[in-house]
């Protein structure tokens, strides 16, 4: 089991958990992610870590309340434990001195961008970080942002922080204004990440997306997350989960995203009906140890 | 490997030969039809006591026993049926576990046609001793009985070995070397332990019970069990040598990537490689709507699997637990070619599976909004034998029709994982990326590294991968022994 040593809300319904994982901490290189499972009959969700302290064991991840499985994790607190994590998965993203890299994340995404963007400034590149969001109440980790960028814009849907519209909106300024861009990462809704590479594709800048497919395993065995690129499929697990923007197909992610919408609409409203009773049988669970091995 | 009864005179089979030629072979009991494929029971119920003595009885106790010979891991089921024979059960148990340490998991998914029981001399002119059956009765008998006849082991050699990966090689090899006095730690990428026997092969063939029971009988042996380690990406092989100090490392991760068929239309929503089906219902339980894994809602619809091996078998079988109005079995070949086990095949059958031999799907087509409705094929004719030495299937041209299907499962075998061999650039690898291990040794090219079962051999069956851990532990023993790579 991996216990949880902090726990903090840092958005509406978006949590920040740092959780005792030595093995993961130890390895995690930025762009990679975890799979957890809360209990023993829960599902296997993936969570790119936002960062890691190998000195103290730790890694964290912020998780925005979605599903089921989501919104019982963001009912964990300091001192709760998670019953499995294993990681980390995927490949790492690749860290170069492009020059200007431009970092569009929305939401939640800025917690997976974040590691990325700050090995970028690192290698020496001029971060553009544009950070979108809903609302005020969605947007997080403003200071991080700024310290992982060199310019750092806020953009809102509702415009009740920072810049009223879209991520997009403000690449598109940038654009405009005739800014050499060399590389840009995004990070966040699959339409968002679609709508960058409408964008940047036909200006051949090198652009990367993080693709958040269903997973199973997370080490390649089941095939479950794969992505076309162009004419070929690739393993968002083991291949990703970044890829280039320009050879993804986000038609098909999307489709394949809504494999199973009704049941998991179905396990959250049922999840909601109930959800003190859950949480307690989760922690008498845990308390009880682990059921099937050890 | 023949070798002298263990038996008082008292307790042999004093039945003329030809008189045991006339008894039958016990029929193993069977959930019906009906009701199994409804469910997700196992199928085979096991030989009562006086069916399996019966059975043991049947043996002429070859001079040269085919069986021993035919069989991967050289269990001696020639004593071992003897020791049925007079009733000394816990002495059989004990016997088989001499050479095989997950004897009720072989019981229930070995090949026997192809091994010990193809190997049976009664098989020539009639039905040969029914082997598997027994070996499942000992190994359920002793478990039942509580009485384990777990081998002691030799005191400690202050050595260790890292074994990656708890499939059956993992678990075999485990057993041996634990017995041998090394410290030994399987690490496991999954959350729970046994790798294929709990991820892939189905509850109704092999009760998740009874990997776990083996699991158990390993940990008290003194077996260490670390589970949610991908080895090669949460720590590498050079980090567990040198950082971890295991003196030995067996690399035994089983077979890797699903093959897809490269065929247009394999994205529609419903598209499945047999191993997320397989994974998402055995692992995950998607059976059970207590669990939370989703799997596709088969109930009424049409479902294919395409492939013919033990795994697509496995898959459509699942399928049509899971309600299928029809679960077809897809096949580029015939029958004859096919490789899964022919119980599964005769099981199949009674459960309803239909059978599209000699066919290939080359197109999956869907819906507007992404989800499958159906598979294009063509039918297939044999030609001359391939260098697998089966016969070739070759497209019959102007044959297509359409198939329909909501789930299509594609179970045509896997490629090599590469999360070891891309972090460990000193582990040579074939032209498939396959770990390269000496025949004899499973000595890789990385000294103190051995490798074995799928991942060296491409798919395979449990028993050859239970008998590549075993050789794995003598080879691993003899070098943490000698000391010489």
């Amino acid at each position: 089991m991996y216990k949880i040593v902090d726990a903090r809300g840092v958005g509406l319904n978006i949590k920040q958990f740092v959780i005792e994982a030595p093995r993961i901490a130890r390895k995690h290189k930025p762009g990679q992610f975890i799979i957890l499972r809360l209990h023993d009959k829960g599902e296997r969700i993936p969570l790119t870590i936002k960062s890691s302290d190998p000195v103290a064991g730790t890694v964290t991840i912020v998780v925005q309340a979605i599903g089921k499985t989501t919104s019982l994790l963001n009912c964990l607190e300091t001192g709760d434990s998670i019953l499995d994590i294993v990681g980390p998965l995927g490949k790492p993203s690749e860290i170069e001195n492009y020059g200007t890299v431009v970092v569009l994340a929305g939401s939640v995404g800025t917690a997976m961008a974040l590691p990325t963007a700050y090995a970028l400034k690192q290698a020496g590149n001029h971060i553009v970080f544009i950070e979108g969001a809903r609302s005020a109440e969605m947007v997080v980790f403003e200071d991080e942002v700024r310290a992982a960028s060199s310019e750092t814009f806020i953009m809102t849907d509702d415009g009740s922080y920072g810049e009223l519209g879209l991520v997009t909106k403000k690449l598109d300024e940038l654009i405009q204004s005739g800014r050499k861009i060399d590389f840009v990462l995004a990070v966040g809704p699959v339409p968002m990440m679609r709508a960058v590479a409408r964008m940047t594709t036909p200006l051949g800048i090198k652009t990367m997306v993080s693709l958040n497919s269903i997973m199973v395993d997370g080490t390649g065995m089941c095939g479950g997350c794969r992505v076309l690129l162009g004419k070929q499929s690739k393993f968002a697990c083991v291949d990703g989960p970044e890829f280039d923007a320009s050879m993804v197909n986000f038609e098909v992610l999307m489709q394949r995203n809504t494999m199973y919408r009704e049941k998991e609409c179905a396990s959250l409203k049922q999840f909601q009906e109930n959800m003190e009773e859950q949480l307690a049988e989760l922690r008498a669970e845990l308390a009880a140890g682990e059921k099937h091995y050890v | 490997m023949s070798e002298k009864s263990p038996l008082p005179r008292s307790a042999m089979n004093v039945l003329p030969l030809k008189e045991r030629m006339k008894i039958l072979r016990r029929h193993m009991p069977e959930l019906d039809p009906l009701v199994r494929s409804r469910n997700f029971a196992e199928v085979n119920l096991g030989l009562n006591v006086l069916d399996a003595v019966t059975e043991a009885s049947r043996c002429i106790e070859c001079a040269k026993p085919g069986c021993v010979v035919d069989c991967p891991v050289g269990v001696q089921i020639k004593t071992i049926v003897a020791l049925i024979h007079a009733g000394d059960y816990l002495a059989a148990a004990a016997k088989l576990r001499e050479d095989n340490a997950l004897p009720a998991i072989t019981g229930r998914v070995c090949p026997q046609e192809n091994q010990c029981e193809g190997g049976c001399i009664l098989g020539k002119k009639g039905a040969p001793v029914a082997i598997g059956n027994l070996e499942r009765f000992v190994a359920d008998f002793e478990r039942e009985s509580g009485q384990l006849g777990l081998p002691a082991n030799a005191p400690k050699t202050g050595k260790s070995v890292a074994i990656v990966g708890s499939g059956p090689a993992g678990l075999s090899a485990a057993g041996d070397l634990v017995q041998k006095g090394h410290r030994v730690r399987v690490f496991e990428a999954l959350h729970e332990l046994g790798g294929v026997l709990v991820y892939g092969i189905p509850e109704f063939r092999l009760p998740k019970s009874i990997v776990k029971g083996e699991v158990d009988n390993l940990r008290r042996m003194g077996v260490e069990f670390e589970t949610n380690v991908v080895v090669g990406k949460s720590v590498t092989l050079d980090e567990l040598m040198q950082e971890e100090h295991y003196d030995a490392v067996f690399v035994a991760t089983g077979a890797g990537l699903p093959v897809f068929l490269n065929v247009p239309g394999e994205h529609f929503n419903g598209v499945y490689s047999a191993n997320e089906f397989l994974t998402r219902v055995n692992l995950m339980r998607a059976y059970n709507s207590e669990f939370d894994e989703p799997v596709y809602d088969c109930r009424d619809k049409d479902v294919i699997v395409v492939g013919g091996g033990n795994t697509a078998m496995d898959a459509v079988r699942t399928a049509r637990r899971l309600g299928a109005r029809t679960a077809t079995l897809v096949y580029r070949r015939s029958e004859a070619e096919m490789p899964a086990r022919k119980e599964e095949v005769k099981h199949a059958r009674e459960e309803g599976i239909e059978f599209h031999l000699l066919t290939n799907p080359v197109e999956f087509l869907g819906d507007e909004k992404g989800w499958l409705t159906g598979a294009r094929c063509v039918r297939m004719d044999l030609s001359e034998p391939d260098e697998s030495g089966r016969r070739r299937p070759v497209e019959i041209k102007g044959s297509e029709f359409v198939l329909p299907a909501n789930v299509a499962i594609i179970g045509v075998g896997t490629t090599a994982n590469p999360l070891i061999q891309s972090t460990t650039p000193d582990l040579a690898t074939n032209k498939w990326n396959y770990i390269v291990a000496d025949e004899k040794t499973l000595r890789t090219s990385k000294p103190g590294v051995f490798a074995g079962g799928d991942i060296v051999t491409g798919g395979a069956t449990v028993i050859l991968a239970m008998g590549a851990g075993r050789k794995a532990a003598a080879s691993i023993h003899e070098y943490l022994t000698s000391g010489e790579w």
